[in-house]
């Protein structure tokens, strides 16, 4: 359970929390501080951590041994091949990419909004983006014939003498991904610049030298003297306004992959907007995957409240029925249009080959998030839990849908095909799955994982009693 | 009951440093600080506080105009590069389609002149406010890490024109604070 506000230096005059939605009554400056600050630097993390380490870790050298393997022997140890060149490595990537952008959104667009509920669920948002989108990253990379010369992507000069293809999506998503990585690192790092400060500080009060030293390292001397914190305030909203847009624009170029191609199934108008959406929400749904384990493990059930997990309920259920929309518009296009390799596909995807993917996918993106209308699954936390781990897995078939089953039926029938995943395919998967965990293991470990210069200013705000 | 202080034995300092408990009254003594003439006084906080640095005499920022200037720079480089490329050293011709094919030419600009804002606002944000600058007087005030946690400090700094060790002394006696500490240069 979350401890109580253990503070005992009361009648100073320092203000406690009221009871709100968004955070529990009696929490003063100093016990959010020390509450979020002792997570990392009491040490004890016990033997829950160390397993889910472990499980991690063997995850990872996992992911480490297939791209070994990868690199040896090349592409053909996954099951793709034509006609269905794009297999789990691009289903995987926008898949990944998709849950790096729910981190982001809750900053910035959340930020721009005013809303307090993003106050103690953005920092390890953010981190969820950066790790996810790290991620999506490799598998363009990997899925490269020669992943060694991926660097040719960026112009730079070269004794090639070419330079890259402008008018090629894939070029657009090398800018949009290092973009949005390099921006969302940046957001990050600056949000946390305070935190670190408070780290150095009760580090040194520890008598921890080591921490004091490498956190004030990354602190770089901040101290939170005013005319610092206006100019850190106008950056950081800045840094949000920019990175709303870039929100949108990186999944809509990564749809822009698709949908300038004339492939059936892909070249459709709807996808960025389609995609942009899809990405909330198994962004979303991945939040909520990483909160509800995260509030029980710490205690931080008075910081990430009933009211956090249901905001992002409703959050779900919106998302779900934009997602629905789109497809939909897909459906809808492919008859109006009349085009036969259109019409084609879209019955295939009901009743081919992968059918099971698309009536699973339906049920996970669709049907059951509508149980989210009802206020007492709103505030189930099992059920929150089960629902975004069902979300997370429509929204992963949902790309390999996108990716697999245009691909499988060529425009000649004697170019059709199937694809089968590989064991190599699976552990990439799963690898880059367990190499998610274990960099959040790490991170929930080594730094603050709510901000606590911006609950100290919650519990301002609260105490005041302004609604 | 006074101790001798630095000044009075000829050492430097840095400034007075008052301690007080919450952001009212941080706002309250700096308002009195700008009052008696104050321009350089520093106040120091866990988290922002909203119209503080007003009180204390606002510097012009920089974070917006560098941020506005670097994404004008990463959008227009951007652009130029790649119509550099295409149109004039690299020119492809690929089914009579223009070598200046602006619209594909956006996605790029667009993503540089984020980045370019975003890189010059997190830039000039650190360089006006003295960063990295991992030594600091005021870190030899033991006190002084609870201003990071849940303390509020005022510090009346030597190198403001009006200070004066005897006045200065007086000023943030009476504003009552928790804790008065001289600073060491």
């Amino acid at each position: 359970m979350s401890a109580p506000p253990s503070s005992t230096d009361t009648g100073t005059g320092q203000p406690r929390s009221r009871d709100t939605a968004e955070l529990r009554a009696g929490w003063g400056y100093a016990d959010v501080s020390d509450k979020i600050a002792g997570i990392v630097l009491n040490g004890k993390f016990g033997w829950k951590w160390w397993s889910a380490f472990l499980v991690a870790s063997a995850g990872v050298t996992a992911l480490l041994v297939a791209v070994s393997w990868l690199l040896a022997k090349g592409v053909g140890i996954w099951g793709v091949d034509i006609p269905v060149a794009w297999g789990f490595a691009i289903g995987n990537f926008v898949w990944w990419i998709g849950i790096g952008h729910a981190g982001t959104f809750i900053s910035a667009v959340l930020l721009l909004l005013r809303q307090r509920w993003r106050t103690s669920i953005n920092r390890f948002a953010e981190a969820m983006t950066l790790f996810a989108a790290s991620i999506a990253g490799l598998f363009p990379i990997l899925h490269l014939g020669r992943p060694w010369f991926f660097y040719w992507i960026v112009p730079y000069p070269n004794v090639m003498n070419v330079w890259p293809q402008w008018r090629s999506p894939l070029v657009w998503d090398f800018f949009a991904i290092a973009t949005y990585l390099l921006v969302s690192l940046m957001f990050w790092y600056v949000g946390l610049i305070p935190d670190l400060a408070t780290l150095r500080d009760r580090a040194g009060r520890r008598g921890q030298r080591g921490a004091q030293l490498a956190y004030g390292l990354l602190a770089l001397g901040w101290r939170g003297e005013a005319r610092h914190w206006a100019r850190f305030e106008k950056a950081y909203l800045l840094l949000a306004g920019l990175a709303t847009p870039l929100v949108v624009s990186v999944h809509t170029i990564v749809s822009l992959d698709f949908a300038v191609g004339n492939t059936p199934g892909y070249h459709s108008t709807v996808f960025p907007p389609y995609f942009v959406a899809g990405a909330l929400f198994s962004g979303f749904a991945m939040v909520l995957t990483l909160a509800i384990p995260l509030r029980a493990a710490f205690g931080l059930q008075d910081f990430i409240t009933g009211r956090h997990l249901a905001n992002a309920a409703k959050v779900l259920l919106a998302t779900s029925w934009m997602v629905g929309y789109g497809y939909l518009s897909e459906i809808f296009t492919a008859f109006y249009s009349g085009d036969k390799y259109e019409t084609y596909m879209t019955i295939n995807r009901w009743v081919g080959p992968y059918a099971p993917v698309y009536w699973s996918m339906l049920t996970c993106n669709i049907v059951l998030p509508q149980i989210l209308w009802w206020r007492r699954v709103r505030h189930s936390v099992p059920i929150l839990f089960l629902l975004s781990l069902a979300i997370n897995c429509g929204m992963w078939m949902e790309r390999f849908l996108i990716v697999v089953s245009s691909l499988h039926r060529d425009f000649l029938p004697s170019s059709w095909g199937m694809f089968y995943p590989t064991r190599w395919d699976w552990i990439t998967l799963f690898g880059s799955i367990a190499f998610f965990v274990w960099l959040f293991l790490l991170f929930v470990r080594l730094l603050p994982l709510i901000s606590m210069a911006e609950m100290r200013e919650l519990v301002r705000e609260t105490a005041k009693g302004d609604k | 009951m006074r101790q001798e202080t630095r000044q009075e034995a000829g050492k430097a300092v840095y400034g007075l440093l008052a301690e007080f408990p919450n952001a009212d009254s941080l706002c309250a003594a700096a308002k009195e600080a700008r009052a008696h003439g104050y321009t350089h006084a520093e106040a120091y906080s866990p988290f922002p506080v909203g119209g503080l640095e007003e009180v204390l005499g606002t510097r012009r920022s920089w974070v917006a105009p560098a941020a506005l200037v670097g994404g004008a720079l990463g959008g227009a480089a951007t652009y130029f590069l790649q119509w550099y490329a295409a149109v004039i050293d690299y020119p492809i011709n690929v089914g009579g389609r223009p070598l200046h094919s602006w619209p594909s030419f956006i996605p790029a600009t667009f993503e540089l002149t984020i980045l370019g804002a975003a890189v010059a606002a997190v830039l000039a944000m650190l360089i006006q406010n003295g960063l990295p600058k991992l030594y600091h007087p005021l870190f030899e005030v033991e006190e002084f890490e609870l201003a990071s946690r849940n303390r509020f400090f005022l510090c009346l700094p030597a190198h403001d024109p009006v200070f004066a060790p005897g006045p200065a002394r007086e000023l943030l006696e009476g504003l009552h604070p928790m804790l008065l500490r001289e600073v060491p240069a």
